[in-house]
């Protein structure tokens, strides 16, 4: 049976690193989750359908799947500018900028969102000059999308900036033999090259923004139905003791999550698949 | 098309690559460039080609100066050492990128691009061929596929930057001969980049032996083995095959 699922290879310790493997992501990833779902049976299924189906549950996904999805949008757009120029150009101060874009990684995400809700508030810094434009910020859905493209900045940028570092100046010089004017050569050549890379940023950005927490509550004002976010209702039920409720909510996430994520890698080997090189 | 080079200098930093080099490339010529790694060979290409600015001197194509016209509009063909094939696009999208990206108002319709490209890979010897994708391709394959591409265009005149460099040797010498085969029938006015003494003096018209940013001799094949005019053109193409591919590599 086993012969049957593994190809031969000349590296030895197949069994042993797989085991591992299994052992490992069992007690960090599966194990915990499994946990989840248990105490969710906890319910019955018509409570369960009741508990994940309430409006109010509903409004958070919307508000926490739609607001991830434009921000890793966004990151996706801008961390692609961002480490184009910090490829492709030199300038005084570079390498500081290279380390600011890690920040979001590094800082308690709970400072960030005090520091954006300070920012962004109507008597804040940036907030008191949009304010009498009638845009409101802070306690709004747009407050959460600004913390959700804040925390989810590297990823496109770290994802993207090897593969920029090693594209071969030769297909652009090809491509410009050819008579493709630099919108040509960006479109045609550089950014299809970038997909593979831009496509795991993406979702490496999206699935932390639907798991943040910390950075958002402070931001988003949490307003039922308006601006409450899915992670913050668990929260919230585990405070008032509805365990089986709160992990009923978060299957549904976990599930939602790991649909998305599949089908996303799914697209990405198809892709690999269709250019990758084998030599 | 004629080419003239008119004392073309380039440094990088204190390394002077090219050093008054003047260099006359006659209509349907097929032009070898030779000489040892360094000797500013590929820069010279790539200054005519309009990839590279030279420091000063000029370039002309057919008496005109096209120092200063953009690598876009020269119209030259240029094919790479590593194929340089767009790996995201099949081998038929690859040769008919350079239809692809005119301006609309003279890109030609889709059926035309059709036509074009088929003809070329049979002219390449790559009929059949066009769905699949450069990976899936042997190495004499790719570089094919390259000069298909670069043909797709019409060039003026073509360049080649040691293209048979990344070939072993039996293919190597098969895409010689069928490189001046094509060139026969094509008439284009060809110049190849070559550190291969056997490769420049089998198929060029006309073989320039380039040392040190200098040229040190141009003449016939027959006229460079009859009377070299240094000693380094001498010992070049004398030496032994496999010393010199060693010291070149």
């Amino acid at each position: 049976m086993a012969h049957a699922l593994r190809r031969p290879s000349v590296l030895p310790g197949f069994n042993l690193a797989l085991g591992f493997t299994l052992v490992y992501i069992s007690m960090i990833v599966l194990v915990p989750l499994a946990a989840v779902v248990v105490k969710t049976t906890a319910l019955t299924l018509s409570q369960f359908w009741d508990t994940v189906t309430s409006p109010r549950v509903m409004a958070s996904y919307r508000l926490t799947f739609g607001a991830s999805l434009i921000a890793a949008l966004l990151n996706t757009v801008f961390g692609l500018a961002l480490a184009w120029v910090l490829e492709r150009y030199e300038f005084a101060g570079k390498r500081v900028v290279d380390a600011l874009v890690d920040l979001p990684f590094a800082l308690p995400t709970a400072v960030a969102g005090i520091a954006l809700t300070a920012i962004y508030a109507g008597n804040g810094w940036i907030g008191q000059f949009l304010e009498p434009l009638g845009v409101k910020v802070a306690y709004t859905p747009v407050g959460v999308l600004i913390a959700l493209v804040f925390i989810g900045l590297p990823f496109v940028v770290r994802t993207v900036q090897p593969v920029l570092h090693d594209f071969e100046a030769e297909l652009e010089e090809a491509a410009a033999t050819l008579g493709a004017n630099r919108w040509h050569v960006f479109v045609r050549v550089i950014l299809p090259a970038l997909a593979p890379a831009l496509l795991t940023g993406f979702t490496l950005a999206f699935a932390r923004a639907v798991g943040e927490y910390g950075s958002v509550i402070f931001i988003a004002g949490n307003v039922p139905m308006v601006s409450e976010i899915t992670p913050l209702i668990i929260v919230t039920k585990l405070e008032q003791f509805d365990y089986a409720g709160a992990t009923a909510v978060a299957s549904v996430m976990l599930l939602v999550s790991f649909a998305l994520i599949l089908a996303i890698n799914g697209l990405q080997s198809w892709n690999r698949r269709r250019y990758t090189r084998t030599h | 098309m004629s080419i003239h080079t008119d004392r073309i200098t380039r440094r990088f930093g204190a390394h002077t690559a090219l050093a008054d080099v003047g260099l006359h490339v006659a209509t349907g010529e097929l032009v070898a460039l030779l000489g040892p790694s360094g000797s500013g060979k590929t820069t010279l290409l790539r200054i005519i080609a309009g990839l590279q600015q030279p420091d000063s001197g000029r370039v002309l194509f057919h008496g005109a100066d096209a120092t200063h016209v953009p690598v876009g509009e020269r119209r030259v063909g240029f094919v790479f050492q590593h194929y340089a094939l767009f790996r995201h696009l099949s081998v038929f999208e690859n040769v008919a990128f350079g239809l692809r990206v005119r301006p609309r108002k003279c890109r030609p319709a889709d059926g035309e691009i059709r036509e074009r490209v088929d003809a070329l890979l049979a002219r390449v010897q790559l009929e059949g061929l066009g769905a699949r994708y450069p990976h899936q391709l042997s190495g004499g394959q790719r570089q094919r596929v390259a000069l298909a591409r670069a043909l797709a265009v019409e060039p003026r005149v073509l360049l080649l930057d040691e293209p048979f460099g990344a070939l072993d040797a039996q293919v190597r010498k098969e895409l010689r001969a069928w490189l001046r085969s094509l060139h026969d029938e094509m008439q284009l006015t060809s110049v190849f980049v070559t550190h291969d003494q056997e490769e420049a003096l089998e198929i060029a018209d006309r073989v320039v032996v380039m040392n040190d940013g200098r040229i040190e001799q141009v003449g016939t094949p027959g006229e460079l083995l009859a009377s070299p005019a240094s000693d380094f053109v001498a010992k070049f193409l004398g030496r032994p095959r496999a010393v010199r591919e060693l010291t070149a590599a």
